[in-house]
C-alpha cells in the first residue's frame, strides 16, 4: 500500500521540482489530447509553450505576457496573503468589477477637464472601491462572524449586475449611438493608463504588480504583520500568544485584497481594455486563486505562475489561430495543467511511503 | 518615442514581407462565442466557409473564436495580423475600438468590423438591415396571431433590438390592428434556460407567437412543447423546429459579403466602405415560409420582401408616430439611416418601456 | 400592466421546472458540504452531466437512460475533485475552479455532434386524483418523473440526516474530522462518498436542463446555473427542506421576473437579478446568530497522519 507521511518542513526541492514536472505531464498527456481530435501534438504544444516567448513574432507576445499576467499576479498577491492567514477571499472578480467601476466613474466624471491629478485620483478610486467592496465580507465576518468565502462569492454576482446596469445606464458613453460601454478612457489623455515605455507592455498596472510582489516578499520574510500573518494560518492558538488580533488581521487581509483587486480593475479599465462594458470582465479575479495556489502562496511563485497562466492564454490563442485547435481543448489543455500542478504538491508537504497502511 | 517608432516599424516590415510571401490570400475571423453556438458565431463561421470553399487553395482562412472583447481582442487581431493576414473580420460590436487600435500599426492590413460606426482609411463596417426581416416577420405574426398577443424575448435595450422590434410591431399592427406585444428583456444573447423561461411565461401569458432576439432555439423547443405557437427562426435557420413551430426565419447570411470583400483584396481594389446590406444584397435572407402559414399570407410576405429587394417598399414608411405620440415620419416619409442606427424610441401603440 | 394575465397555476408550473435543476445540484452539494468539502466545481459538474445525459438520451432514444447516465457522469467527473483534494490534498476552493474550468471546456470537446439535435421526450407522469383537481392539480402534480425524484430524494436526505446514523456521521466527520477520526470513522471513505453523490446529483441537475428545461444541447448551457446552486446551499443554512424552499424561491423570481415583465411591469431587472445573492447574504448574517450554520470543518483538507 502506498501511505502518506507529513514532512515536518516543506522540501526545497520538490517545491522547485514539482511545477517543472507538472507541465512536463502536462505537456505529455495534451499531446495525447491534441493527436487524439487529429491536431499535431508537437506543434501544438510548440505554438503554446514556445512560439509566445521565442518565436517570430516574440517581439509583441513578450509584451502581451506582462498585459495578461499583471492583473492575475495583483491579485493573487492580495489573495495569498489572506489565504495564508486562512481568510478566504473568494470575491476578487467582484471587487476588481467594483474597483474599475468606482475607477472609471471618477475618470468619466471629469470627462473632457484634463489635467495630471485624474490618473492618481482614479487610482485611489479603483483601491477604494475594491478596499469597500472586501470590507462587507470583512465587517460581516467580524461583526457577525458569516462565512468570507461564501459572502465574498455571492457579492461578485451583484457587482456583475451592477456592471451590467452601469454600462447600460450611468456610464453609458452619451455619444455612443445608443450602444451600451462606456466613453473609451484611451482616447481621454489625463485618464488614460497608456504604457510607460510604447511597445513593452509596461503599465501602471504591470509596475503596481511587481511592486505588490515585492511588497509581499519583504512583508512575510522581514515584518512583524508577515509574521502574524504566517502564524495565524499555522498556528491559530500561538498567534493568539503573539498577541494577533484575529479581528484586525482578517480586516487587513480582506482589504488589501480587495484594494489590489480593485486596483486591477482600474489599471484594466483605463489602459488595455479602455471601457466599462457588460463583458469588461473575463474571470481574472477567479483565475488569481488558482494563480496564487499554483505559486504555492509565495510572491515569485505567484509571478511564475501568473506569467505561466498567461502563456497559455496568448500561446492558446495561437494554436487557434495558426493549427486551428478548438477553444474547448484549450480550455481542457489549462485544466489538465491546473491539475497536475494542485496535485503533485503533494509531494512537497508529504513524503510517500510504501508499506503497509495504517490508516484509510 | 523613438522605442515605439522602432517597434511598429519592425512590425510593420514583417506585416509587409509575409503578407507578400505568403501565396494565398489570408483571411482572419475574430469571434464573440463559440462557432457551436447555433446563432451569431456560427453564421459568421458560415461565411467563413464559404470563402474557404469559393477560393480553394488560392483562400487560407484562420479564426479564434470566444475571444473576450478588450485587450485579448486585440491581441488576437495582431496575431492575426502579424502572421500575415490580409484581411481580418471582426465580428462584434464590442471589438470597435480594438479594430481601430490595431489597424492603425497594420494600415496594410484590411479590416472589416461589423455592426459598428468607427471607419478608417483600412477599417470597413458592414452591417446587415435585420429590420427588413422583422418587417416580414411582424407581418406573418399579426396574421396569425389568434389570441391577438405577441411574445418577443429581446436581448439588451440597443438601437439594434429596438429597431426590431419596432419593424415587426408596425407591420404586425398593419396587419391586425388588435395584436398586442409583450416584450421580455433576457439580457443576454444567449442564456437557453433563461431563454426558455421567457418563452415559457411569454406562452402561459397567452402569447401565441414568439419572436425571439436571442440566439439559441430553446424558446423553439419551448414553443414546440406549448403545441399551437409559432415561432421564427433567429440569426440560423432553425430549420429542425420546421415547420412546426418554426415557420420562418432571418438567416444572417454573410457568405456573400464576405466573398466580395475577399475577390476585393484579391483584385486589388479594397476600399473602406460602410456598408449596410439587406434582402436585396442577401445579407438578410429569409428562411422558407412553411405551409403552416396560408397561403395569402405567404403570398404577401413574399410580395413584400420582393418589394424589400427592389427597394420599392422601406419597413419604415409614414406616417408613423413616436410612442409618446409625437409626429416622427409624415406620410410617405421613409426613415433616415443615422435615426435608424441609434434608434432609441418605440413607435406609437407598443405599450413596454424601453429599459434604461 | 395587465398582471391578471399572469396565471398561478401554469407559473408555479414552470416554477418548479425551472428550480429542478438548481435543487438537484444543491442538494448535492449540500451533503458534500455537510461532510466538510467545499466543492466549487458545480456548474463544471453539471454541464458533464448534461453532455453525457443529453448524448446518451439521443443514443438510447430513453430519457431516463440519459438521466442514469448523467448522474454516473457527474460521479465520474466528480472523481477528480476526489483524487485531488482527498488524494493529494489540494487546496479544496482552488480544485473546485480547475474542475469547473475543465468541465465547460470537456463537455464543450465532447457534445460538438451533439448541437441542434432534439433529444426524446420524457412523458409526464399524472399523479392520479390528485393531477385531476381543477387548477393547481396540473401545476403541481402533471410533471415528468424527475421532477418529482428531486422532490423526494430531498425528504430522503432531510429524514437521513436527522434520523439516520449515516447522517450522523456525516455530519460529524463535517464538524469536525479529527474528533470523527479518533472515534474511529473513517473520515476520508465518507468525504469521497460525499463528493460522489454531491457529483452525481448535479450531473442529474445538469441533464434535467438539456433533456427537460431547455431541451437541446449546448455549449456552456449551464449559463451559471451551478453557482445559483452553491448559493442556494448557504441560503438553507445547509438543511434540505429550506433547499427546496430555496429552490423554489430562486427559481421562482427568475420566472417571475420574466412573467412580470411580459405583463408590461417595469422592473429594473439587474437589481431583480441580484436579489437572490443579497437575500442570501442577508440569511448568513441572521444564521450567524444561531450556532447551527456551517460545518465547522467546511473546505479543511483532512489528513491522518498523527
Amino acid at each position: 500500500m502506498i501511505r502518506l507521511e507529513k514532512r515536518s518542513q516543506p522540501s526545497r526541492e520538490w517545491s522547485i521540482a514539482t511545477p517543472i514536472l507538472a507541465v512536463l505531464i502536462t505537456i505529455i498527456v495534451g499531446a495525447m489530447l491534441f493527436s487524439a481530435i487529429g491536431k499535431p501534438p508537437f506543434e501544438a504544444i510548440r505554438t503554446i509553450f514556445w512560439d509566445p516567448l521565442f518565436g517570430e513574432f516574440a517581439f509583441y507576445y513578450r509584451p502581451q505576457l506582462l498585459i495578461k499576467a499583471a492583473p492575475l499576479v495583483l491579485i493573487a498577491i492580495g489573495l495569498s496573503l489572506g489565504f495564508r492567514a486562512g481568510v478566504w477571499n473568494i470575491g476578487a472578480e467582484g471587487q476588481y468589477i467594483i474597483g474599475a467601476l468606482s475607477g472609471a466613474g471618477v475618470g468619466l466624471a471629469f470627462y473632457p477637464i484634463e489635467g495630471l491629478y485624474i490618473l492618481p485620483l482614479m487610482v485611489l478610486a479603483g483601491a477604494f472601491g475594491g478596499w469597500l467592496w472586501a470590507m462587507i465580507p470583512g465587517l460581516l465576518k467580524v461583526k457577525f462572524g458569516t462565512n468570507e468565502i461564501l459572502v465574498s462569492l455571492m457579492l461578485v454576482y451583484v457587482a456583475e449586475q451592477l456592471l451590467a446596469s452601469m454600462s447600460l445606464g450611468l456610464l453609458k458613453n452619451p455619444e455612443g449611438f445608443g450602444f451600451p460601454g462606456s466613453r473609451n478612457l484611451q482616447q481621454y489623455p489625463s485618464a488614460h493608463n497608456a504604457e510607460l515605455i510604447a511597445g513593452t507592455g509596461m503599465h501602471l498596472g504591470v509596475v503596481a504588480a511587481l511592486i505588490a510582489v515585492i511588497f509581499a516578499y519583504i512583508l512575510l520574510t522581514r515584518h512583524r504583520l508577515g509574521f502574524h500573518i504566517r502564524l495565524a494560518g499555522e498556528a491559530q492558538r500561538a498567534a493568539r500568544f503573539a498577541g494577533v488580533e484575529p479581528n484586525r488581521l482578517i480586516l487587513f487581509c480582506l482589504g488589501i485584497s480587495g484594494a489590489l483587486a480593485g486596483l486591477a480593475g482600474l489599471f484594466e479599465v483605463a489602459g488595455p481594455a479602455g471601457q466599462v462594458s457588460i463583458d469588461f470582465n473575463v474571470g481574472y479575479g477567479f483565475t488569481a486563486i488558482i494563480v496564487a495556489f499554483l505559486g504555492r502562496l509565495h510572491p515569485v511563485g505567484i509571478l511564475l505562475a501568473g506569467a505561466l497562466m498567461a502563456l497559455t492564454y496568448i500561446g492558446g490563442d495561437i494554436a487557434q489561430s495558426n493549427l486551428g485547435l478548438p477553444s474547448a481543448a484549450i480550455q481542457v489543455f489549462q485544466g489538465m495543467l491546473l491539475f497536475f500542478l494542485l496535485a503533485l504538491d503533494l509531494l512537497t508537504n508529504f513524503r510517500i511511503k510504501f508499506g503497509k497502511s495504517e490508516v484509510a | 518615442m523613438k522605442i515605439s517608432n522602432l517597434l511598429t516599424g519592425v512590425t510593420m516590415t514583417l506585416a509587409l514581407s509575409t503578407g507578400a510571401m505568403a501565396d494565398p490570400t489570408k483571411v482572419g475571423f475574430v469571434y464573440v462565442g463559440p462557432v457551436g453556438d447555433g446563432g451569431w458565431t456560427y453564421e459568421h463561421n458560415q461565411g467563413r466557409l464559404a470563402v474557404e470553399e469559393k477560393f480553394g487553395d488560392d483562400v487560407e482562412t484562420v479564426f479564434v473564436e470566444s475571444v473576450a472583447e478588450g485587450p485579448d481582442a486585440e491581441r488576437v487581431m495582431t496575431q492575426m495580423a502579424l502572421e500575415g493576414a490580409d484581411l481580418i473580420f471582426t465580428t462584434s460590436f464590442g471589438y470597435m475600438d480594438q479594430t481601430i487600435n490595431v489597424a492603425k500599426k497594420f494600415p496594410n492590413v484590411k479590416f472589416e468590423h461589423a455592426t459598428g460606426y468607427k471607419r478608417a482609411d483600412n477599417v470597413s463596417t458592414y452591417s446587415a438591415r435585420f429590420y427588413q426581416g422583422r418587417a416580414v416577420q411582424g407581418h406573418i405574426a399579426g396574421n396569425l396571431t389568434e389570441s391577438n398577443i405577441i411574445g418577443y424575448i429581446a436581448s439588451f435595450p440597443i438601437p439594434e433590438v429596438i429597431r426590431g422590434i419596432n419593424s415587426a410591431y408596425i407591420h404586425a399592427k398593419k396587419a391586425n390592428p388588435d395584436v398586442e406585444f409583450k416584450i421580455i428583456w433576457a439580457y443576454t444573447w444567449f442564456d437557453p434556460a433563461k431563454e426558455a423561461d421567457a418563452a415559457k411565461a411569454l406562452i402561459e401569458q397567452g402569447a401565441d407567437v414568439i419572436l425571439q432576439h436571442t440566439d439559441s432555439t430553446a424558446p423553439q423547443a419551448a414553443a414546440q412543447n406549448a403545441g399551437d405557437v409559432y415561432t421564427f427562426g433567429q440569426a440560423s435557420d432553425m430549420i429542425e423546429y420546421a415547420p412546426n413551430p418554426r415557420v420562418s426565419s432571418i438567416i444572417d447570411n454573410w457568405s456573400p459579403y464576405y466573398i466580395a470583400r475577399t475577390q476585393a483584396v484579391i483584385d486589388g481594389t479594397w476600399a473602406s466602405v460602410d456598408t449596410w446590406d439587406g434582402i436585396s444584397t442577401g445579407m438578410v435572407k429569409i428562411g422558407e415560409i412553411t405551409d403552416a402559414v396560408p397561403a395569402d399570407v405567404k403570398a404577401e410576405a413574399l410580395a413584400m420582401i420582393e418589394n424589400m429587394r427592389t427597394g420599392d417598399y422601406h419597413p419604415f414608411t409614414g406616417p408613423l408616430k413616436k410612442q409618446d405620440g409625437s409626429d416622427w415620419l409624415a406620410d410617405g416619409e421613409t426613415a433616415d439611416d443615422g435615426t435608424l442606427a441609434g434608434m432609441s424610441f418605440y413607435v406609437e401603440g407598443l405599450t413596454d418601456t424601453i429599459p434604461e | 400592466m395587465d398582471l391578471s394575465a399572469i396565471n398561478p397555476a401554469l407559473l408555479i408550473a414552470s416554477l418548479m421546472v425551472a428550480a429542478t435543476p438548481i435543487l438537484f445540484a444543491a442538494i448535492g452539494e449540500l451533503i458534500a458540504e455537510k461532510a466538510g468539502v467545499l466543492n466549487l466545481g458545480v456548474e463544471g459538474m453539471m454541464i458533464i452531466g448534461a453532455v453525457a445525459g443529453f448524448a446518451v438520451a439521443v443514443e438510447s432514444g430513453s430519457p431516463l437512460l440519459g438521466f442514469a447516465a448523467a448522474a454516473a457522469a457527474g460521479a465520474a467527473f466528480s472523481m477528480l475533485f476526489v483524487i485531488m483534494t482527498q488524494l493529494a490534498l489540494a487546496n479544496q476552493v482552488a480544485s473546485g475552479l480547475a474542475l469547473t474550468l475543465f468541465g465547460l471546456g470537456l463537455s464543450a470537446l465532447l457534445g460538438q455532434s451533439y448541437v441542434g439535435i432534439k433529444p426524446p421526450k420524457l412523458d409526464t407522469f399524472d399523479i392520479p386524483i390528485l393531477s385531476e383537481i381543477p387548477g393547481i392539480g396540473p401545476a403541481l402534480f402533471s410533471h415528468d418523473i424527475v421532477l418529482y425524484f428531486g422532490i423526494a430524494l430531498t425528504f430522503v436526505i432531510w429524514s437521513g440526516l436527522k434520523y439516520s446514523r449515516a447522517g450522523l456521521v456525516l455530519r460529524a466527520v463535517g464538524e469536525n474530522h479529527d474528533a470523527a477520526h479518533a472515534l474511529g470513522y473513517k473520515v476520508m471513505r465518507i468525504r469521497i462518498l460525499a463528493i460522489l453523490f454531491g457529483g452525481a446529483c448535479a450531473g442529474l441537475g445538469g441533464a434535467y436542463i438539456s433533456l427537460i428545461r431547455v431541451p437541446q444541447w449546448t455549449q456552456g448551457m449551464t449559463a451559471g446555473i451551478g453557482w445559483i446552486a452553491l448559493a442556494l446551499v448557504v441560503f438553507s443554512s445547509w438543511k434540505p427542506l429550506r433547499t427546496l424552499l430555496g429552490a423554489y424561491l430562486f427559481g421562482g423570481i427568475t420566472v417571475l421576473q420574466l412573467n412580470f415583465q411580459a405583463a408590461g411591469v417595469a422592473i429594473p431587472v439587474e437589481y431583480l437579478a441580484m436579489s437572490p445573492y443579497l437575500i442570501t447574504i442577508l440569511v448568513l448574517v441572521i444564521l450567524s446568530a444561531d450556532k447551527s450554520g456551517a460545518p465547522a470543518a467546511l473546505g479543511r483538507n483532512f489528513h491522518a497522519s498523527r
